[in-house]
Parts: structure tokens; sequence; C-alpha cells
């Protein structure tokens, strides 16, 4: 756009005194531009890398294999990008600009192997899904060999979902009531818990698994069931959901606590009413995450919930399989191809469950700590129009 | 120094005022309350370690220490132990490193400093969601897509690279003899760390000070050089606490493993070779046969991984929360 336009001078917005003529507008230079001097050479360098290893390693020389194709094109491109670099600027640009290939190159590996899984999921498991009944009917009349129409994963499906609700009740307001103690109230204690709590992230699930059988089944003498899946599902949550929340609370601005105890509001009051409410969406955001993190998880289950192929709605009483623990079931006992596909089917079931999970937290919470949502906003607008 | 009359009388009233806060029972019962629930988080790992010492008990008084350093799991003879199983562990876990601790770092690397603003959260978001996707699934695809691509990528490294000696793989070759290696396991479960270690290094890296970023730029510094001048400096506790905590969880995953492995009882010497072993995998396969001796023996060795996966991850969780910024730790 030109400075002089017709539209420039009949604009309103410029009331006051009318000064000297204004020079031609200056343009703002964006910082973050990517101009074409970026773009092209990336560009220029994927196709020859390709070109340039196919060549080499399908016609000339004796290697085989997609994997190490695709190595070879990235070192390649990465010689040819510097290169082409290097013949317009210096040794600093030059590694610069590798660094930023390297850099994203790894992002969009990272974004490949997830893609690739959710894919090749689907594809393994789509003859599986397709069929009704494999949503509705349970195992318990339905052989190895049976072909897909028959049977179903229903059974495991209410199980993780009774596992997961009841562990989420058990760890979510545990690990917040952890999280608020971290971050409000703290001391020596308080350092203690979060060391603990961050290494206990990275406790592995196979010993939640084994803690609770060895407390709950061996200890208590009950059988297996679904509560103590819960149990031990619930063991690995409170970590993730512990140390989550208190990230959130910690970005709750402190001038709003300062502002609610210059009011006169004690502590409890203050935690309640304004810190809690603040930090809600990041709070949800974080539980339901974990919730993610927990539905997905084999080893804590192998053996607390025993293996069923009843359906089961009492998590109390007997046996009762989880998606998780049924797929590896499926994969490890039997090996016949049906099986298999039974196997991918579920874990397209179970990837389903993650991703509305997952997408559920983006859309509950996601928003910065004090951000008002429309409800809120409109409740607000309704208690000042009353008083 | 002149006299002033509003100052106090002698130096000694020159103290700061004491200010007693007194709180009030609803805030005392509310702190106290909250201190239980943290220390019943710490009550919970005390019990995990109490509880699987005493049942690992019977196992530990028959064999001895020895239980350290057996290299056999034979459980009629009392001859068992993690002598081989703890370091092919640590090799599976190491292997995780090697492959996991470049990208991750990069992408943390690029989510904190290179991407533009409007990419950030979809791309914190995708690190999540890898973190999230279960480990079985990543077992399904390790097993049935990623295994038979991978075969003639470890025939080549064997062929070409095997004057190396851990590389080689010893005896003539056939497909079976490079399926459910190490080193397979070893790459999945790299895939599985690699959003633990990025998302804690991205936090450390976007925790750097602006101001010395500008500072760099100020003095003509490209992005890189502002990076290794400034961020890495700043970020690096933080990052060897992640790829430790990215350690202790490589040590302790075990559905992979399980799947992806078949068992053997000898130190994997050689990465590539089918066969090998880790302690989580090991009480997984055998968690269906429940006889109690089996069961204590199990017990004894996830005894063995609790304790080195909570020393390393302590050690690492204490480096991250020294290597914060001030603001991010103050009690």
């Amino acid at each position: 756009m030109t400075a002089t336009s017709p539209a420039e001078t009949s604009r309103p917005a410029e009331a006051g005194p009318p000064g000297p003529a204004r020079p031609t507008r200056e343009r703002r230079i964006q910082l973050n531009l990517v101009t074409a001097d970026e773009v092209y050479p990336v560009i220029g360098s994927v196709a020859g890398a390709i070109a340039l290893v196919w060549v080499l390693y399908e016609r000339v020389l004796p290697f085989t294999g997609a994997l190490g194709f695709w190595v070879s094109c990235y070192g390649v491109f990465l010689v040819l990008y510097a290169s082409v670099t290097a013949m317009r600027y210096d040794r600093r640009v030059v590694i610069d600009r590798l660094s930023t290939v390297a850099a994203a190159s790894a992002a969009l590996f990272a974004l490949g192997v997830i893609a690739d899984q959710v894919i090749y999921i689907l594809i393994q498991g789509w003859p599986a899904v397709i069929h009704l009944n494999f949503w509705t009917q349970t195992m318990q009349s339905t052989g190895e060999l049976q072909p897909l129409t028959s049977g179903g994963v229903w059974h495991a499906m209410v199980g993780s979902l009774e596992q997961l609700g009841i562990a989420t009740l058990l760890a979510v307001p545990l690990g917040v009531a952890a999280a608020v103690f971290l971050a409000e109230v703290g001391g020596p204690l308080g350092h203690v818990v979060r060391v603990i709590v961050t290494a206990m992230t990275g406790l592995p699930e196979i010993v939640a698994g084994l803690f609770i059988y060895a407390t709950v089944i061996l200890a208590l003498g009950t059988r297996q069931d679904g509560f103590a899946g819960s149990l031990a599902l619930g063991v690995m949550m409170l970590p993730i959901v512990t140390r989550g929340s208190e990230v959130m609370l910690r970005l709750v601005p402190g001038n709003l606590r300062e502002a609610s105890y210059a009011l006169g509001a004690s502590q409890w009051r203050t935690v309640w009413n304004v810190v809690l409410p603040t930090a809600r969406s990041g709070l949800t955001t974080v539980s339901v995450l974990g919730m993610a993190r927990a539905v997905g998880e084999t080893a804590p289950l192998l053996f607390t919930t025993g293996l069923t192929n009843f359906l089961n709605a009492n998590p109390f009483h007997g046996p009762q399989t989880g998606l998780p623990l049924l797929i590896w079931a499926f994969i490890r006992i039997t090996p016949s191809q049906v099986m298999y596909q039974r196997g991918f089917g579920a874990g397209l079931a179970l990837l389903a469950m993650v991703l509305i999970l997952f997408i559920a937290a983006r859309v509950l919470g996601g928003k910065a700590p004090g951000e008002l949502t429309r409800g809120q906003r409109r409740r607000i607008a309704r208690d000042i129009r009353r008083s | 120094m002149a006299v002033d009359v509003t100052a106090p009388a002698s130096a000694a009233d020159d103290r700061p005022r004491v200010i007693h806060r007194r709180l009030s029972l609803a805030d005392i019962a509310f702190r106290n309350g909250l201190r239980l629930a943290g220390l019943l988080v710490l009550a919970i790992t005390g019990l995990i370690a109490a509880f699987l010492i005493i049942r690992a008990s019977s196992t530990l008084r028959a064999v001895g220490w020895r239980f350290l350093t057996n290299f056999q799991w034979l459980l009629n003879s009392n001859r068992i132990g993690v002598g081989a199983i703890l370091p092919d562990t640590l090799i599976i876990a190491a292997i995780a490193l090697i492959i996991a601790v470049p990208v991750a770092l990069l992408t943390a690397l690029f989510i904190a400093e290179y991407a533009p603003h409007w990419l950030r959260r979809p791309l914190v978001a995708l690190i999540d969601l890898m973190a999230a996707i279960p480990s079985i699934l990543y077992a399904l695809w390790g097993l049935f897509w990623l295994m038979p691509r991978f075969i003639g990528t470890e025939r080549w490294i064997s062929d070409k690279l095997g004057f190396i000696p851990f590389l080689k793989v010893p005896g003539p070759f056939e497909p079976g003899s490079f399926e459910d290696s190490t080193f397979l396991a070893g790459t999945v479960v790299s895939l599985m760390i690699i959003p633990i270690v990025a998302s804690i290094s991205r936090e450390v890296f976007s925790q750097a000070p602006q101001g010395e970023r500008e500072a760099a730029y100020a003095l003509g510094s490209t992005r890189w050089g502002m990076i290794r001048a400034v961020v890495l400096p700043y970020a690096r506790g933080g990052m060897i606490g992640a790829v430790m905590l990215g350690f202790g969880r490589a040590m302790g995953e075990t559905i992979v493993v399980a799947v992806l492995i078949s068992q053997t009882f000898t130190i994997a010497a050689h990465p590539l070779q089918s066969g090998g072993n880790s302690i989580a995998a090991l009480i997984a396969q055998d968690a269906e046969e429940s006889t109690p001796a089996i069961i204590s023996a199990l017990i004894a060795a996830g005894l063995v991984l609790f304790v080195v996966t909570l020393i390393v991850n302590a050690i690492a969780a204490v480096i991250v929360s020294r290597s914060r910024s001030g603001l991010q730790t103050a009690d």
C-alpha cells in the first residue's frame, strides 16, 4: 500500500489541530518476516539431497532399506544447505542457519513419529472397528480364530472408564491439595515433598502395580479387581497432577493474593476464593492430561485387575479388564491374525479415548490465569447490575 | 552527621518491628490440612518402599547380597539375581538416551527459541500428546511397523561397523538374529522419553533472562550465538536434570521392552543381537505366574528398580529445582 492513498486522507481518526503535512507514512519493519532468501535454499537443498541420495543409494551403491535412505538424505541435506549458505554468508550465519534447520527438523521428526503411529494404528485397526459388534459385544463367547464379525471390546471399555474415574476421584483432589501446599505453604517440608514428587513422576509403572499388589491384594487379602487397578492408576497419576498443578498455581499473579490479604481475607479464603478460581482453567488441563496419561497405562494393571472376557461393571468385585491390558493379552497370548487385528482395533479405541481427553483438556483449559470465560463474564455483569 | 529530630533516640531502637502474624483458627486448620496432603504424598512413597522391602524380604534373605550380582534366574535353586538384567536395563536406557537427547533438546530449542509465536502452543500440545500416547501403542507400532523396517539397518550397521566390537552380531546372518534386539527396544523407548526431556528443557530454556538475550543481540550476535552465550549456559543444570529424568523413565519403561524383546539372562553385550532383558520387562512377563516364591523374587527385582530410579530421579529433581530462577522455587 502506498502512503498517500485516498483512504489515508479520508480517515477521520486524526482529530485535532491540523499539523504540518505529514511525511510519507513509515513502513513498520517486520522482525519475524521470512524472506525468500531463507526459504528457497531449504527447498533446493531438500530436493537436491533426495535426488542425489536416490541416485547414489538406489543405483550406484549396494544399499537398501528405507530408514538408511532417509538418514542419508538428511545428512546430505545438511551438507548441501551449509554449502549453499556458505556461498553468500560467513561462518557465523552458516552455523546459525544450520542450527535453525536442525532444531526445526527435530520438531518435524517428533511430529512425523506421532503421525506415523496414529495413521498406522488407524489403518491396521480399521477392519476391526467398522464392525458394530466390536463396540457392543464382549469376548465372552468368541474364540481366537472366529472372524471379526463376532466379539468386541465393550467390557474393556467399561473397565477402563470405571477404573479411570475412580483413579481420578482419588488422585486429583489429593494432588491439587498437595500442589496448594507446595505453592502456598511451602517451607522445608515443601522442599522435600517437591523433590519426592518430581522423582515419583519417573516411578516405573510396573512398580506402582507391584506396590498395590503387595499392599492391597497380598496384605489385605482381597482378590484382583477393578478397584485395585484404580488404586495403581491413582498412584501413577498423583505425581503428574501434583507437579503440573503446582506450576499452574505459581502462574497466579502474586498481587491478586496481596489484594485479597489487604482486604482482610484469611489465607484459607484467599486460596479458596482467589487462587483456585484464577488457576481453574490450568488445573483442569493438568488433571485431564493426567487422566489421558493414566488411561493408557498397561503395567499398573498387570498385577491388579486380572484378565477376563466377561463384562463386569462392578469394580469392587471380580476381575475387570481395561483396554491396555486387553491389547497386551491379544498380542501376547495368541498368534492369530484376527487377534492382532482386534488388538489394533482396541488400540484405536484406546487412542480415541486419549485423544478425546486430550482435546477436552485443550477446550476446557488453555486459558491464562485470570482470563474469564464467557459465562463468568456474564455472571459478573449480572452481579454488577443487581448490586 | 546532623542530628535529625525524627530519628530514634538510640541505634538500638532502630530495628525493624517484629511482625507477629496471628493465624486464625480456620487458617491453622487449612494449613495443617494442606500439610497433611503433602505428608500423604510422602507417605505413599514411603509405603511403596516399605511394602516392597517386606514382600521382597523372603527372597532377599534366601539369596542375600548375591541378588545384585547373580546372573541366573533359576527360581527352584534360589540362584536368582539381577546381575545380568540390571546392566541390560542400563544398556536399553543408554541407547534410548543416545537417540532421544539430541532430538529432544533440539525440539525444545525450536519450540522455545526458533518457532514463530503462533506455532508454539500447538507444538507444546504436540509434545504433551506424544507423552500421552499409551505405551502399549508404542509397543504395537514398534513390533509391527518398525521391526521389519529396522532389521536392514541393523544388519548394515553390523556388517559395515562390525569392527567396533559391540556392534558386531556374532554368527551367520539370518533375519531372526536381529529381531527382538536391545537396540530396537532402546529406539522405541527413546521415542517415549523425548517428550519428557523436551518439555522440561523447554520450560528451562524459556526462563533464560530476557535482558541478557537482548544484550547478546545488541552486541551483534546471531540467534545461535545468543543461544550459545545466554540460553544454554543458563539452562545447563535444567538440561542435565531433564536428561536424568528421562534416564529414570527409560529404565522403568515396561510394556515396550516386554513386547519387543525376547528374554535372555545374559548381559546384552551385542545390542544389535536378538534377545535382552530389563527388570521391568521381566516383572511384566512373569506377572501371570503367581506363586509366592516367584512374586517375592519379582518384588525383590522391582525393589532394585525402584531404588535405582528413585535415586536417579531425586538427584535429577534437585538439579532441576536448583537450576530454575529464584522466582520459580522460592518458598
